[in-house]
């Protein structure tokens, strides 16, 4: 039953056979607008959950006094569960267990190259952790449960160095977001696919392509949205189709 | 009424529960069987329907704490916080008197919805930066549970202000001060322009402003529906009728330097009914007038203003509908995505809508070419000539371009310096003002609430100092200006 607090509050969480989550939410909504205590416990929930959220995405800017930049930024990463490349050295991932090698926090003068934050809880608070690493080239934020189109509107500082981009899955993300990605000038691969909040994935495709000549944006086959014309014949889907 | 049949010789094997019976317990058509006993009784008794206590729901409370006049998202944000930050739960009864439920005037529904942080004081500047906060935090804000999370449709893209020659210095120090503030606000110049946005004409364009971070344009529908959500679910009542008297005292009292000085208290609220002479006095010790356009009738219902003129009696609420035209357009090879909301040197303004071409736009008259307030009717004229030469100059690509439709609101414009009225009146000590904020009130709409909520708990400006928005301004003629209004 505690899933449902957490799914219910979440845009596009975990997949649940239909017929269950609906019976789940009726009973829990009814139970909710008769009794003052299931209301109470259910936003004592709600408020925890995004109070877990807030301090995982505090700011470390004491660590950022101490080691440098690029080490503080790692480590919000690597905290979070996601992976950090450095400068001319390998990945470095955290376990299934949480755990990972010390090795970065020597690594004081060494930008950081590439960092895969997928599956992260990282908000917008978090972004000041994430921006400390000036030189970033790759940041992939797939299936972010948090990125919305405010965190898009805050990435313009990386805008000299980042070169690969990918929102793929996020549930947040729709073509408002996707409009203030025309800062990032110097991007040359822009992953857009499977984003459930765009409202017109082909027609934004076709936008975000024009908006940033430079780059290649990878997602959706903007056919998508058309419909076949009445002489067309069904299995031609690889050729633009008129509507 | 239910009556139990049983078959005579079908044997006890088959002493089965008829479908839609119970036994023991009640069964859950509780009404239905009211309403039955009712019709009953009436059929038995002669006489007229017995209807001991007639239907009062539509009326509001006889009693309540706090009244606040006018249902927009000013005066829902003030409710709000007033719940938010009252000590006990429950402490305060706050009731939220609207006049027209589907809110066809309102300011809020019929605004643009655009938020920014270019302005020239800090305190709007301020404002708007919390503001920006609680949008951007707005299901943690207003979560109700059960209810869906809110999508605001924000669109993070920006305002680009332009300034000619002369009003590049004004905008330079402005935006000195809004990075003081802490806004994130950027300074071009017109090959920047260019550079950035290839479908702009940069002739007569000496600087530009460009805001790139926590400004853009949201759904005013959205944020009110949730703000009305949220504030029903504190239990804030809701009363739809028109205020149209507030029963005062008067108090005599002495100056340290011995003048008279009469102060007022409005002791009761008559809240009329609509299409009928019904009305209920709600007896109440706070009063907020967060009418919008129609502040200053309730200001002059309390008597504000009505004294010898150059007087504090007799200097009246300042605020007045304006009419605004919104137009809305199709042109195929406008600006593309990235397209901010811009705002000309000649005071015309656009922005994209959705995915499809469609802008929307307009352009503040001048004085002499103010438009009647009477009624919410679009002069298609005025855009032909005073709104698209402006637009086509400055985005060639408008010089073709459809109109699809348009409409009107009112702004709730401060003649004074077309600022906000914020605080208690000094003479009408009970009633508190949020309003007059001429254009921008949707976007400094959180902080305000906050602010006057604030001042009615604990008697001051806590976070954000308002203490230039005060009503006293207008008597000792005091302008706090706004350089940047649209």
């Amino acid at each position: 039953m505690w899933n449902g607090t957490r799914g219910i509050h979440r845009l596009g969480g975990a997949v649940v056979p239909e017929g269950n989550q609906k019976k789940e939410r009726t009973i829990l909504q009814f139970l909710t607008n008769h009794f003052y205590d299931v209301e109470a416990l259910r936003g004592y929930l709600l408020q925890r959950e995004m109070c877990k959220v807030h301090l995982k995405n505090r700011s470390f800017t004491w660590l950022e006094e101490q080691h440098g930049p690029y080490s503080a930024g790692a480590f919000f990463i690597l905290k979070q569960g996601g992976a950090v490349k450095f400068r001319d050295k390998e990945w470095i991932r955290p376990d299934k267990y949480g755990h990972f090698s010390p090795e970065f926090w020597n690594f004081r003068e060494v930008p950081v190259e590439a960092v895969d934050a997928s599956d992260c809880e990282i908000n917008y608070e978090g972004l000041d952790n994430l921006l400390l690493l000036k030189e970033l080239q790759s940041l992939s934020l797939q299936r972010c449960p948090h990125v919305d189109d405010w965190c898009l509107s805050r990435l313009y500082p990386l805008a000299d160095s980042l070169q690969e981009l990918s929102l793929a899955g996020c549930p947040r993300v729709s073509e408002r977001g996707l409009a203030c990605l025309h800062h990032l000038q110097n991007l040359r691969r822009l992953d857009i696919s499977d984003l459930p909040a765009v409202s017109n994935p082909g027609l934004t495709q076709i936008l975000v392509e024009e908006m940033l000549p430079n780059c290649q944006v990878v997602g959706v086959d903007w056919a998508e949205g058309l419909k076949l014309g009445p002489e067309e014949q069904p299995q031609d889907t690889a050729s633009p189709v008129p509507a | 009424m239910i009556r139990r049949v049983l078959p005579h010789g079908l044997g006890r094997g088959l002493l089965t529960r008829r479908p839609g019976t119970r036994r023991g317990g009640f069964s859950l058509d509780w009404d239905g069987k009211v309403s039955e006993i009712k019709k009953k009784i009436k059929s038995i008794l002669p006489g007229t329907s017995c209807d001991l206590l007639p239907d009062t729901s539509h009326l509001p409370p006889e009693h309540s704490d706090v009244v606040i006049v006018g249902g927009g998202v000013l005066g829902l944000s003030v409710a709000y916080w007033l719940k938010q930050l009252e000590n006990r739960r429950g402490g305060m009864r706050v009731l939220v008197v609207e006049r027209d439920h589907t809110y066809s005037q309102a300011s809020t529904g019929l605004s643009v919805g655009g938020i920014c942080q270019q302005f020239s004081l800090p305190e709007n500047i301020q404002l708007s930066l919390f503001s920006a906060s609680f949008l951007r935090n707005i299901n943690e804000y207003l979560a109700v549970t059960n209810a869906p999370p809110l999508d605001l449709q924000f669109n993070p893209s920006g305002y680009l202000l332009l300034a000619s020659e002369k009003d590049a210095a004004a905008m330079e120090s402005n935006v000195k001060v809004q990075k003081q503030e802490g806004a994130k606000v950027c300074l071009m110049s017109p090959d920047q322009l260019r550079n950035k946005f290839p479908w702009i004409n940069t002739e007569g364009v000496a600087l530009a402003s460009y805001g790139m971070e926590n400004e853009g344009w949201f759904d005013p529908w959205c944020l009110l529906q949730g703000l009305r959500q949220k504030v029903a679910s504190m239990g804030v009542f809701f009363c739809q009728g028109e205020v149209t008297r507030f029963v005062t005292s008067s108090q005599s009292m002495l100056t340290t330097d011995d003048e008279i000085v009469i102060l007022k208290r409005i002791h009761e609220v008559h809240v009329k009914m609509d299409h009928s002479l019904e009305y209920q006095p709600v007896e109440c010790s706070i009063v907020i007038n967060a009418a919008g356009a129609w502040s200053a009738q309730i200001a002059a219902l309390a008597g504000i203003g009505k004294g010898p003129p150059g007087t504090l009696q007799g200097t009246k609420l300042p605020v007045e509908p304006r009419k605004r035209y919104v137009y809305v357009w199709h042109c195929p090879q406008g600006p593309g995505l990235e397209t901010p909301l811009v705002a000309d040197t000649s005071g015309a303004y656009f922005r994209r809508e959705g995915l499809g071409s469609n802008y929307l736009g307009g352009r503040s008259p001048t004085e002499e070419e103010e438009p009647d307030p009477a009624n919410l009717e679009v002069d298609h004229d005025f855009f032909q000539e005073k709104v698209w030469p402006h637009l086509a100059l400055r985005v060639p690509a408008f010089e073709t371009l459809k109109v699809q439709t348009a409409w009107a609101g009112y702004y709730d414009y401060n003649t004074f310096d077309q600022n906000g009225v914020v605080g208690p009146h000094p003479l009408v000590v009970n009633m508190y003002f949020a309003t007059g904020f001429s254009g921008h009130g949707l976007q400094q709409a959180p902080g305000v609430g906050r602010a006057v909520a604030e001042m009615i708990l604990e008697g001051s400006f806590q976070t954000i100092d308002l203490s230039r928005f005060l009503f006293n301004r207008f008597y000792l003629g005091e302008k706090t200006q706004e350089n940047n209004i649209m």
